[in-house]
C-alpha cells in the first residue's frame, strides 16, 4: 500500500472566484502538484455563492488555463444533511445560524478534506483570506489575513491541529487588490469577477423568507415590549433576528425599537430600545479549539466582519469587559489571541 | 501510461473507416444537399447512400430515415412530433433517457414504473392503456444507457395492439444499435432513435426512423429538408460517418458481440470476485454485451472514478449533470436500488476496440482503488 498521503500533492477547492483561482496559480508556482476541485453542493435554484453552473465553468476554465486537472465533486447529499437541514431547523427554533461556517466545518474541511486524503493528497488548499501560522511549539493556528477588510479567519474558527496541518491558504498574505493584480497578470478570466458573499442556496431574487417558507410553516407572532405590552406583529417569528428593527408593524414616531428576544414556541418577539440590545454576558456552546480549551481574558468576535472585543470566557459564558451587542443564538462566537484564532463556539439561548 | 477507455456507452471513438469516409466531405466537397449543381448533387448522393445504410441497420425503408443532430433530437422529435400531430398524451418508462423523459413531462404525459431489472412493467403499462384515454405514443428504450438492460419490444407492441391499434411505439435504440439486430428487435416500433457516436460513428449525426403512416409534426421548421420532417442543412460529413458506421456494424456485429461479450463477462467476473461487490442488474436479465454495472459497498463512485482516471481508466457512474458532477441515477432509483448503493456504482462500457489488455488493466486498477478507498475513506460507506 502506498503512503496515505503525499505532501507535495495539493487539492485546491476552486469556487470559480478570483481568490481560489489565484490560490491554485500560486501553489503551482510553488512547485506543488495541483488538482482543482469544485464542489457541487446545491442542486436547486442558485444565483450566487459557490454553486452556480457558471461558477463551475469559470473554475474549469481557470484550471484549463493553468494546465491543471479539474474535477467536480457532488457533495449535495452531505450538504443537505449537514448544512441546509440544520439551517432550517435552527430557524424553526428561532436561532440565526451561519450556514457558511457549517459548510466549512462539515463539507469543505470535513468531507472534502477526508476525501482529499483518501485520494492521496497530503494537503487541501482554499482561497480563504486568512493565514495558517506555525507557533514555536510546532502547533498551528489560523491567523487574520493580510487584508484585514477581507479577513475570513472568523469562518475558519473550527479547525483543529489535524486539519491545520493539512491546510494551505495561499492568498492569506495578499491583499484583495494584490490578488486581483496577480489574476490580471496571469490573464485569468476571473480577475475582475465580483466577490460572492451570499449564501449559495438562497437566491438574491427570492431571499431567505422564500426559501424557508418552502420548508417551514411559519409562526405568526405577537411583538411585545419589555413590560409585555403588545406593540406589533410579525407574520413569521422564525424570520426575526436579534437586533432587527423593521418589519414588525411597530407604530412610528416613538424611539426606535429592536428585537431583543425571539421565542418561536411562545410565538413572541420582544422589542426594546437600543439600550436593551446591550448585554454583559453571552452564553455559548459547541466549542471547538485549535489546540485545546482556553479560558480567561480573550478577544472575542461575534460576526464575520465585526470587531473583536475583550472578554473573559468563564465556562460556557462570555463575560464582556464592556457591554456588548446581543448575539443572536446560532451565531458563531470566535476566540482570538491577538490576530490568531484560538477556537470557536456558538451563541445559545440564555 | 497504459490506459483503458471503458466509457463507450458515453461515446465511442469513430472507427478508422468512418473517419476516412468523412474526410472528403469536410475538406473537398462544399455542396449543400438541397442545391441543384453538381457539388450539391454529390452531397445529396452521399447522404442518400448513408440513408440506405442506416435503413439497412434498422430494417426500414430509406425514405423512413430522418437524419437529426443526434439521439436527443431524435427522441425530442419522436415525442413532440407525435404529440403535436395527434394532440394526444405520451407515455414512457421511468428509466428513459432525459431526452424522452423531459418532453413527456412537458406534455403532461405518464411515466410507467419498471421491474427490478429496469424493464418496463407491462402490467402497469396495460393498466395505463386501459384506464387513460387519448394516449398517442408509448416510448420504451430498447437498451438502457446505464445498465444495458433490454426491453422486449414485441411484448410492448402486442399490448399496444391489444389496447388501441393507433398508439405509436417509439424506442430509443441509441444504446442497442451496435449490439442488437434492430430489424428484429424494433419491428414493432413505429419510431426508432439512433445516434452515430454510440456505434463507432461521429458526434453530431443521428436519425429518427419514422415508419410510413406514423403521424409526426416537425419540431424544426424551415427549408423542409428530410421530406419536411426536419428542416436544416444536413450535416453531410457526420451523416456520411453515421452511414459508414452503420455499414460496419451490420457487417461484423455477430463476431463483435461474441468477442466483446466475452470481455465484459471476464471483467464482470473479475470485479464480482472482490468482496462487497454486487451486480446492479439481477442475474438473468437480458442485457447488451457491452456494459458491466457494479455496486461497490463502502465506496463512493466519485472517489473511485478519480482514482481510476489517475491510472488511465475512463469510466462513469450514474449520469453526469451539466456541471460535470455525478448525479444520483434515476435509472437505479426506478429499479429500486437503495440510494446508498447507487452512490457506489460504476458503469464500465466496452466497445468495438476493447481488448483483453483493457480488461486486465481495468481489473488491476479497480481492485487496488477499491481497497484503498475502503481502507482510507471510511466515511464513504455511510455517506
Amino acid at each position: 500500500m502506498t503512503a496515505r498521503t503525499d505532501p507535495t500533492r495539493v487539492m485546491v477547492a476552486m469556487s470559480g472566484g478570483v481568490d481560489s483561482s489565484v490560490a491554485a496559480a500560486l501553489l503551482l508556482e510553488a512547485g506543488y502538484e495541483v488538482v482543482g476541485v469544485t464542489l457541487r453542493l446545491w442542486g436547486g435554484e442558485s444565483d450566487s455563492g459557490c454553486c452556480a453552473v457558471s461558477d463551475v465553468d469559470d473554475a474549469r476554465r481557470v484550471a484549463d488555463a493553468l494546465g491543471i486537472d479539474h474535477h467536480v465533486f457532488n457533495l449535495g447529499d452531505h450538504f443537505e444533511s449537514m448544512v441546509v437541514g440544520p439551517y432550517v431547523a435552527d430557524h424553526a427554533a428561532g436561532r440565526t445560524p451561519n450556514p457558511c461556517i457549517e459548510c466549512n466545518r462539515h463539507v469543505k474541511f470535513g468531507r472534502l478534506m477526508d476525501r482529499a486524503g483518501a485520494l492521496g493528497f497530503g494537503l487541501l488548499a482554499t482561497g480563504h483570506h486568512a493565514r495558517v501560522v506555525e507557533r514555536p511549539d510546532g502547533t498551528r493556528r489560523i491567523a487574520r489575513a493580510a487584508d484585514s477588510a477581507k479577513d475570513q479567519s472568523y469562518v475558519l474558527n473550527m479547525l483543529d491541529q489535524d486539519q491545520l496541518a493539512g491546510l494551505l491558504l495561499p492568498i492569506g498574505d495578499l491583499t484583495k487588490e494584490e490578488v486581483r493584480r496577480r489574476a490580471t497578470d496571469l490573464g485569468l478570466r476571473t480577475a475582475d469577477k465580483p466577490d460572492s458573499q451570499d449564501v449559495c442556496f438562497i437566491t438574491r431574487q427570492h431571499g431567505r423568507g422564500d426559501f424557508l417558507g418552502r420548508r417551514l410553516t411559519f409562526t405568526p407572532g405577537r411583538v411585545v415590549d419589555g413590560s409585555g405590552t403588545e406593540v406589533g406583529s410579525v407574520s413569521a417569528v422564525e424570520l426575526v433576528t436579534i437586533g432587527q428593527r423593521r418589519g414588525m408593524a411597530l407604530a412610528g414616531g416613538a424611539a426606535p425599537r429592536f428585537a431583543v428576544d425571539v421565542d418561536v414556541a411562545g410565538a413572541t418577539v420582544t422589542v426594546g430600545p437600543v439600550g436593551d440590545l446591550m448585554v454583559d454576558t453571552t452564553p455559548v456552546e459547541a466549542f471547538s479549539w485549535a489546540d485545546g480549551p482556553m479560558g480567561g481574558t480573550l478577544l472575542v468576535q461575534t460576526s464575520a466582519h465585526g470587531s473583536s472585543d475583550p472578554a473573559v470566557l468563564d465556562g460556557d459564558v462570555v463575560r464582556w469587559s464592556e457591554p456588548h451587542m446581543r448575539v443572536a443564538p446560532g451565531q458563531s462566537v470566535v476566540f482570538y489571541d491577538g490576530d490568531e484564532v484560538l477556537g470557536g463556539s456558538i451563541a445559545r439561548q440564555g | 501510461m497504459e490506459g483503458a477507455y471503458l466509457d463507450h456507452a458515453a461515446s465511442t471513438p469513430a472507427r478508422p473507416e468512418v473517419v476516412e469516409a468523412m474526410l472528403p466531405w469536410l475538406a473537398e466537397h462544399p455542396g449543400n444537399p438541397s442545391g441543384a449543381h453538381a457539388e450539391a448533387r454529390a452531397a445529396r448522393r452521399a447522404i442518400d447512400d448513408a440513408r440506405d445504410l442506416v435503413a439497412a441497420l434498422v430494417g426500414a425503408q430509406p425514405g423512413e430515415v430522418v437524419f437529426t443532430s443526434g439521439g436527443t433530437e431524435a427522441d425530442n422529435l419522436a415525442v413532440d412530433g407525435v404529440v403535436r400531430s395527434t394532440g394526444r398524451l405520451p407515455v414512457c418508462s421511468a428509466v428513459e433517457h432525459p431526452a424522452v423523459l423531459a418532453p413527456v413531462a412537458e406534455a403532461g404525459g405518464i411515466v410507467v414504473p419498471t421491474d427490478a431489472g429496469g424493464r418496463i412493467d407491462l402490467g402497469a403499462l396495460a393498466e395505463v392503456l386501459h384506464a387513460v384515454g387519448g394516449i398517442g405514443l408509448v416510448s420504451v428504450m430498447l437498451a438502457n444507457n446505464e445498465t444495458g438492460v433490454v426491453n422486449d419490444l414485441d411484448a410492448v407492441a402486442a399490448l399496444l395492439v391489444e389496447a388501441a391499434s393507433d398508439v405509436v411505439l417509439h424506442t430509443d435504440a441509441v444504446q442497442a444499435a451496435a449490439w442488437m439486430e434492430l430489424e428484429v428487435a424494433c419491428r414493432g416500433a413505429g419510431l426508432v432513435s439512433l445516434t452515430g457516436h454510440k456505434l463507432g460513428g461521429p458526434k453530431g449525426a443521428g436519425a429518427l426512423v419514422v415508419r410510413s403512416g406514423v403521424p409526426l409534426a416537425p419540431i424544426l421548421r424551415g427549408g423542409g429538408q428530410e421530406r419536411e420532417r426536419r428542416s436544416g442543412t444536413q450535416n453531410v460529413p457526420a451523416i456520411v460517418g453515421l452511414g459508414e458506421a452503420a455499414r460496419l456494424v451490420v457487417a461484423d456485429r455477430a463476431t463483435t458481440v461474441e468477442r466483446v461479450g466475452a470481455l465484459r463477462d471476464r471483467l464482470e467476473a473479475g470485479l464480482l470476485a472482490v468482496p462487497g461487490t454486487r451486480r446492479t442488474v439481477p442475474v438473468g436479465t437480458t442485457r447488451t454485451p457491452a456494459i458491466a454495472h457494479i455496486c461497490f459497498d463502502g465506496v463512493e463512485s466519485e472517489s473511485l472514478l478519480f482514482l481510476l482516471e489517475r491510472d488511465g481508466v475512463s469510466a462513469s457512474a450514474g449520469s453526469s449533470c451539466a456541471s460535470g458532477a455525478q448525479e444520483p441515477s434515476h435509472v437505479l432509483a426506478a429499479m429500486g436500488v437503495e440510494r446508498g448503493s447507487a452512490l457506489g456504482s460504476l458503469r464500465l462500457s466496452l466497445g468495438h476496440a476493447s481488448d483483453d489488455g483493457d480488461v486486465d488493466h481495468a481489473l488491476a486498477v479497480i481492485r487496488s482503488a477499491v481497497s484503498r478507498l475502503r481502507e482510507h475513506d471510511p466515511v464513504g460507506g455511510s455517506a
